[in-house]
């Protein structure tokens, strides 16, 4: 079986695609960062975008898979971007860090790279050979030096793409908690989440004091964080990858 | 959601699953009428009032997993409702207090979904959990001071406590829709958690330098000779061993800090992976259930 299904067609030009693909990606990012309400409507341009055809040259189609392992799969992909995103704020210099955030992100870091090495090393034992490859991550729409963009900054700064890794992280593990079928899957995926939301949370609090729950994240009424299925979640994360993934048979 | 592909995988691990159904037929069929008549929202209710039934008497009930919830998320709503209301409260800062008000406002809701679900399952919400007024009132601080007797010291137990007995129960629900609303809960407390904790000044997440590391709450195992089998009326799982402490650095067989190929340090290894409480742990006098009375 084939993990490396061919979403998009193997031979499909990809003429224009990379001229205009990276601003369509710019505009996920400023949309993700500035309002998680707007998401219904990212989700949408987002979903028939991808469909017309191949993503960014460079990178292959990536199918995530079918099953837990499909699940497990969708976790170690988005695992794998926050480590990069993490490793990669871990070695800049971000303006305006303290010293205790500076330590603290590396404690994020260190927390999402093992996350990324236990999926992989748990999925190589359990389901041998159907594991995704290494992803190439795309943050061409992050400024690793700067800690929050400002209103006229095209990139967002190392707090928002935070926020919005993290925040996107709990969604997707909530999400996807009911097609796990094994307990133990679930249990552990319990396990990550809660450590997921303590970071969002840290990271809400650097960025509006106070934002941890906000009603923009849990809903007012009835208390509830945001859950979203697999390919929701795929469509927001696609803008970080080159790979083009396939989350359409995660779990089933 | 799938509903036969649960039936199916329910008669993979229990054979006998639908013969504790009314048969097969009859419970698709009144499921059909009934779905006529409801919302689409209404499906994962019915379902697990199926399973209610069918597994009545061999285990805990969706019900019973509810009502759980909706114990401790009465416990911390009446622990926030005597924070409202104390001096120290009073005393605390505009910004404290409006985080302490999110939280609230949070923990009413919850109260109000799960009241909301078990009703909609046949099921009686429990009623009066509290947190007792003698302890309370030895919470002289609001966020300074020792944990033991400061307010936040002990939100952030309870906090921290909701989120690893979230945990503890998820598995009863697999598959359902019911777990997915558990795990939205689930977050939000881990959000509590870290806020509480950055309020006081500690990490955001479950650390060896945590100043209630020692506290019983963290401690595994309970340390009452007889577990509780049923609390407030509902039944929960029987104890079985110890959950895992939360300096643990091993998950599902891989030791963190030595078997990923990169080393990493016990710290972040416990500090990656919350862990989970049993019910029978949780509801033990060693940690929230001592706490709950008048």
């Amino acid at each position: 079986m084939s993990q490396h299904s061919q979403v998009g067609g193997p031979g499909e030009p990809t003429i224009a695609q990379p001229l205009y693909t990276p601003i369509k990606r710019r505009s996920f990012f400023m949309y993700a960062g500035a309002t998680a309400g707007a998401t219904a409507l990212i989700l949408a341009g987002c979903s028939k975008d991808d469909t017309n055809g191949p993503g960014p040259s460079g990178g292959g189609n990536v199918s995530l898979g079918s099953g837990d392992v499909g699940v497990l799969n969708y976790a170690y992909a988005l695992e794998q971007l926050e480590a990069a995103f993490y490793a990669q704020v871990k070695t800049s210099t971000v303006a305006g860090f303290t010293p205790a955030e500076t330590a603290y992100f590396a404690e994020v870091a260190a927390h999402e790279a093992i996350h990324r090495d236990f999926f992989k090393a748990a999925i190589n034992r359990d389901a041998p050979g159907k594991i995704i490859p290494g992803l190439t991550p795309n943050f061409s729409g992050i400024d690793f030096t700067k800690r929050v963009k400002a209103a006229s900054d095209t990139k967002l700064g190392v707090l928002d793409a935070a926020k919005a890794f993290e925040d996107l992280g709990v969604a997707a593990y909530n999400g996807a908690g009911k097609l796990i079928k094994n307990a133990a899957y679930l249990v552990i995926a319990g396990q990550i989440v809660s450590v997921e939301a303590r970071h969002a949370a840290y990271v809400r609090d650097l960025i509006l004091p106070g934002s941890f729950a906000a009603d923009d994240q849990v809903n007012a009424t009835t208390g509830l964080d945001k859950a979203m299925m697999p390919t929701e979640v795929i469509a927001i994360a696609q803008a970080f990858v080159m790979e083009k993934l396939d989350a359409s048979s995660v779990g089933k | 959601m799938n509903f036969f592909k649960i039936i199916d995988q329910l008669a993979e691990v229990d054979p006998d699953v639908l013969g504790r159904f009314d048969s097969r037929r009859a419970v698709f069929n009144s499921l059909g009428t009934a779905a006529k008549r409801s919302a689409l929202a209404a499906t994962p209710l019915l379902l697990s009032g199926l399973f209610q039934k069918a597994y009545a008497g061999t285990q805990s009930t969706p019900v019973d997993v509810l009502q759980y919830a909706l114990t401790l998320e009465l416990f911390e709503q009446d622990f926030y409702k005597k924070v409202q209301a104390s001096a120290p409260y009073a005393a605390a800062s505009a910004e404290d207090k409006a985080a302490i008000d999110q939280i609230k406002k949070h923990e009413d809701s919850h109260v109000t979904l799960l009241k909301t679900a078990i009703t909609g399952l046949s099921g009686t919400p429990v009623t009066g959990v509290t947190f007792k007024q003698a302890v309370f009132d030895t919470l002289v601080t609001f966020k300074t001071g020792a944990a033991a007797t400061s307010q936040l010291g002990i939100a952030q137990l309870l906090e921290d406590t909701g989120v690893r007995a979230y945990k503890g129960r998820a598995g009863e629900l697999l598959g359902t829709d019911l777990l997915t609303v558990a795990l939205q809960i689930h977050s939000v407390e881990a959000r509590h958690a870290s806020h509480i904790r950055t309020m006081r000044g500690q990490r955001s997440w479950v650390n060896p330098a945590d100043d209630l590391a020692a506290h019983p709450v963290y401690s595994s195992g309970i340390t009452t000779t007889t577990p509780p089998t049923t609390f407030l009326g509902y039944g929960i799982p029987a104890y079985t061993a110890p959950s895992p402490i939360e300096n643990n650095t091993k998950q599902s067989g891989v030791e963190i800090t030595s078997a990923l190929g990169t080393p990493y340090s016990a710290s972040d290894a416990a500090a990656a992976f919350d862990e989970y409480l049993q019910a029978a742990e949780v509801l033990d006098n060693s940690r929230a259930g001592g706490l709950v009375g008048a």
